[in-house]
Parts: structure tokens; sequence; C-alpha cells
């Protein structure tokens, strides 16, 4: 019987690392591809384009999946630094997209993160008319599709003569109401006798927000940067339908017309793309995980 | 009055507080929204595609008419449809076997969870290398006998966004029933032993019933989450992929890259409707059940 279940126990965890290794099996096998050189890449992966489409199998130009590369180089890593590679821009190298996305990106993390906290102590803590359903008004927005308000976005965007640059993207970034939701679940765990005693000692609002709210919350703030990350770092719609002008396109859509031009580098370009995320995330797991598991929890 | 003046000044504070939030969302979000939906009502002006005259309900007619319009919306339904109770059985079962003491908890958990942050973008590469025509599965299958299948090209393409959606999702939905999990107290198994309960009773009755309200989250942020595999099928196979992962956001940018608004308002519309009545359906089964519960 002991037995049994020892068996089973170790039947159920081999089972479980299986799948855990498929999980992280892309950013393994991108890592390992990225020092190889751009020729063996092109031999072990022929592109498509080049091969004829009939029904007759070529077996000389099958692709193999490959770990391990043959000669460790960092070729590809050389060549995506390197000015005469970038595709849209000639004058300049890839690392310009690198920072259109670093320029997005990080005035919406900055930005919803203070107005966020905000609106999500107002929603958490205070009470006034209306509030519930002004945040239910909120949630429902959350849930949409980003193309439900593509033609009025856009209009606006016009107005504010935001077209065709950063701030198209950035202020509908800043507001979004993801990181009200969020927040405001952080917010509610903290006692309300907190807040009665520092108004007692006679605390305004301000100081209750600066001094109380905002220190009890900092797990979930830490988790919203790493959602907030993980999403805009890898926006694609915006960026496609705010900026025309493809040297103004942040690195994941770049990223895209790489691997369409030259297989031999997108692996490095790939690694670099995702380098920033996977180091937040190795730093911040643990409000992650809270974060996360916390914006499931019911009041 | 003491009560009343308390709530006054809560008022004017959070007005204060709100405000930057506010003014932002309305906007970029809710007049946008008002005013995509006024649109819908609309016929094209004369000299460009905005401010004509109401038509009442002819843009939905039209619309409904449209087959590219019907093969989306159905696409985008059966996605969801069949992914969204995939991820949660996949998950749940996950957090379950979890919820136990299992060695390696940690390695497998962060495993599970590593895909949340890597871009899509940086995998198309090996997407492709898996599911071209000459790619490595192929290759396999021709090894084994079988003949090529052109993965995206056919059925088979929708199965293969299927994959990618789960491999992104199953982790995050995983470690929020790992909470729920931990949420329902021992006493409550400990019980059910004692008066002899069988694992499948137990399960249904107390860790089901229990994990109710984190079902209903769990249930809502698979469906957002079914919406954005979108952003996967444009990497991989940009504005017109194969017929069946053709998206309801496809057909709405296509509309908007042909100027078509009457199209894509109407259509916009129709979807926010449908997430509407979904999640007040939510709101009045959970309300249903907390009474139920109490």
């Amino acid at each position: 019987m002991k037995r049994n279940t020892l068996i089973r126990k170790w039947v159920l965890t081999f089972f479980l690392l299986l799948m855990a290794a498929m999980m992280v099996f892309p950013v393994v096998f991108t890592l390992s591809n990225s020092f190889m050189t751009e020729n063996e890449i092109s031999q072990n992966y022929p592109s498509d384009r080049e091969i004829q489409q009939d029904n007759i199998a070529h077996k000389e130009s099958f692709g193999h999946l490959k770990l391990f590369p043959e000669k460790f180089s960092f070729e590809q890593y050389k060549a995506f630094f390197d000015k005469k590679q970038s595709f849209i821009d000639k004058e300049q190298s890839n690392m310009k997209f690198y920072g259109n996305s670093v320029l997005m990106v990080f005035p919406i993390i900055l930005g919803q993160l203070i107005v966020a906290s905000l609106a999500a102590y107002v929603f958490g803590k205070l009470k006034f008319k209306g509030r519930d359903t002004l945040f239910l008004v909120y949630m429902v927005t959350m849930l949409m599709p980003f193309q439900v308000t593509l033609v009025p976005n856009y209009l606006i965007a016009d107005k504010l003569g935001l077209l065709n640059s950063f701030g198209a993207i950035i202020f509908p970034g800043v507001f979004g109401a993801f990181g009200v939701f969020m927040l405001r679940q952080f917010v509610m765990t903290i006692p309300y006798s907190y807040i009665e005693a520092a108004k007692i000692d006679g605390a305004s609002h301000f100081s209750i927000f600066m001094k109380i709210i905002l220190p009890l919350i900092r797990p979930g703030l830490a988790a919203l940067v790493v959602l907030l990350f993980a999403d805009y770092w890898n926006m694609v719609e915006q960026p496609l339908i705010f900026l025309d002008d493809p040297s103004k396109f942040p690195l994941s859509l770049y990223l895209s017309q790489i691997i369409e031009e030259t297989r031999g580098i997108g692996f490095a370009a790939s690694i670099l793309y995702m380098a920033p995320m996977l180091l937040i995330f190795g730093f911040t797991k643990k409000y992650l995980i809270k974060g996360i598991q916390l914006s499931g929890a019911k009041d | 009055m003491n009560i009343r003046k308390r709530l006054n000044n809560d008022g004017r504070v959070a007005a204060f507080f709100l405000l930057p939030s506010l003014i932002g969302f309305s906007l970029f979000y809710l007049i946008p929204f008002v005013i995509g939906t006024i649109y819908s009502f609309k016929g094209g002006a004369v000299g460009g595609s905005f401010g004509g005259s109401f038509v009442g309900f002819f843009n939905y007619k039209e619309l409904l008419a449209s087959s590219s319009f019907l093969k989306a919306a159905s696409n985008t339904f059966w996605f969801t449809a069949i992914n969204v109770p995939l991820v949660i059985g996949i998950s749940l079962l996950l957090a379950l076997y979890l919820h136990q003491t299992v060695l390696f908890k940690n390695v497998i958990i962060s495993s599970f969870i590593l895909p949340i942050v890597v871009p899509v973008a940086s995998i198309v590469m090996l997407w492709q290398i898996l599911f071209d025509w000459n790619g490595t599965l192929n290759s396999w299958l021709v090894n084994l006998g079988f003949s090529q299948i052109d993965w995206m090209k056919s059925d088979w393409s929708i199965a293969v966004v299927s994959v990618v959606y789960l491999w992104k999702n199953i982790g995050y939905n995983m470690i929020i029933f790992l909470a729920g999990l931990q949420n329902i107290p021992k006493d409550y198994y400990e019980i059910a032993d004692m008066e002899g309960a069988g694992r499948f009773f137990k399960f249904r009755q107390i860790t089901l019933v229990y994990l109710t309200p984190t079902m209903f989250f769990v249930l809502l942020m698979s469906i957002i989450n079914s919406f954005k595999v979108f952003r996967e099928t444009y990497l991989i196979a940009g504005d017109y992929p194969f017929d069946r992962i053709y998206m309801i956001q496809h057909y709405m940018n296509n509309m908007f890259a042909s100027l078509n608004v009457q199209k894509l308002t109407a259509a916009a519309s129709l979807m926010v409707l449908c997430i509407l009545m979904l999640v007040f359906v939510f709101f009045a089964i959970e309300r249903r059940y907390r009474r139920f519960m109490s």
C-alpha cells in the first residue's frame, strides 16, 4: 500500500516536471539557438518561402529542431547591434526599436501606478454615492478588446494631435482600468481601523494615502508593474493603428520583421527582447504570484 | 448628522483623488465607447466616412449579412467556447495536484507561470520552425510514414493557436485556483472524512462548492484572454490568416483599414453587448450562489 502511493507520487512528479519542461522549452530553445552562427541557423531551419510547395516530401529541406549549437558564437548578437542590419531605418541600429519600446512602456507603467493607486484608494476605502456603479463601468471597459473603441479612439487621438506619436499609445495606457481593479483588491485588504486611527490623529486623506495605503499595497504595485510590463512590452494592436511611421515601431512589431527578413539573427533579437521581462520576473516572482492570487480573491 | 457629514467629506476627497483617473478614463475609454455606439447607428456621409444621418439598425443588418463577419464571429465564439473550459479543466487539475505536498513544487509553479511574461513575438520563430510546411513536426510525421500537414493553412491551425493559448494561460489560472484551494478550511475535509465521505463526494461537495467564486473570476479572465489570442495569430499569420483562425479582431482591423466605420462600430457594439450579457449573467449567478452559501 505504502509502496504504491510512493510510486504514484513519483509518477505524478515526473509528469508535472515534464509539463513544466514544456512550459519553459520555448525560452530555453531560443536562448540556446541564439548562440548559433547565422549559417547554422539557415542550415537547420530553411525558410518556407524558398521551398516549392508540392505534395512530395523534400526530405533534404526539412528543418530540424536543434538544442545545442555546433559552434558557440556571439555572431547573432553582434549582427543585431550592427547598424547595417536594420531594415526599416538604414541610419539607425536595431537598438532604436528597443528604445522605442522603452519610451512607450516606461511612461505607461509609471503613469498608471500613480493614477491607478489614487483611484484604487477611492474605490476601495472611501464612500460616496454611485461608487459601485462607476467601478462597474471601469470593470466592463477592462473586459473589452482594444478593437471595440478603435474608430473613436483614432478620432480622439487625431483631435489631440497625438497620431503617429508615442503619446497616442502612452495616454490610453496610463488610464487603463486594469491597475485600478488590481490595486483596489489590495487596498480592500487594509482594515478600516488603520484609517480611522490615522483620522483621529488628524491625518489628512493625502497623508493617509502616502503613509498608510501606499506602503501597505507595495506587493500589489510590484505585481502591477510586472503585469503591465508583460502586457505593453508585448503590444501589437495599438502601434499598428496609431503609428504610421515604421521607424517608430516598438520592438514587438519590429521583431516579426526581423524574423521575416533574416532568421539568422532572430533568436538573439528574441532573447534581447525578452531579457528585461525575464529579469523582472526573476526578482518579483513572489509578488507576481501574490498579486495574481489576490486579484482573483473575492471581497 | 455626523455620518452624513463624513459621507460628504469623503465625496469631496474622492472626487479630488479620482479626478486624474476619471478624466483620462472618460477621454480614452468611456467617450470613445459612447461615440462608437452612436456611429453604429449612422450611415456614411457623402464626403467621408463619418457623421452621416441616422439609419437605425441598417448597419447591423448589413453586418449580419456579411459572410466574413459571420465567419469571424463564429471562429471567435468557437475558439472561446472550446478553449476556456479546456484551460480551466487543466489548470484546476494541476492546482489540485500541486495543493498536495509535491516535490520541486516551487520549480514547477515557476515554470508554469513563466509564459505569462514571455512576449509572443519572441516565440514566433519557434512556432514557424515547428509548424512550417517543411518544419520539424512535418519532418517527424514523414519519418513515421505519414504525409505532411499544412499546419497553419488547414483546420489544424485552430489547434495550433489553442496550444499557444493554453501555454500562456494555464499557469495564471493555476495559481489563482491554488489560492482558492488554500482558503478552504481543512476541518471541512476532516468532518467529511469522519462521516466516511468518498473522494469524489468531497471534491464535488466541498472543493467545487467553495471554489465557485474563484471559478467565476478565472472564467472571466480566461474569456478576456481568449480574445487576446489575436496577437498571436496576427504575428504569425498577418492581416488575413487562414479562414479557421480569422478572428473578430482581424475583421475589425480590416474594416478599419478599409475605412468601413459603419460595419466596424456595429461589430464592436455587438461584441460589447455580448460581453455585457456575459458579465450580468455571471453576477446574477454569483448573487444566487452567495445567498445559497449564507
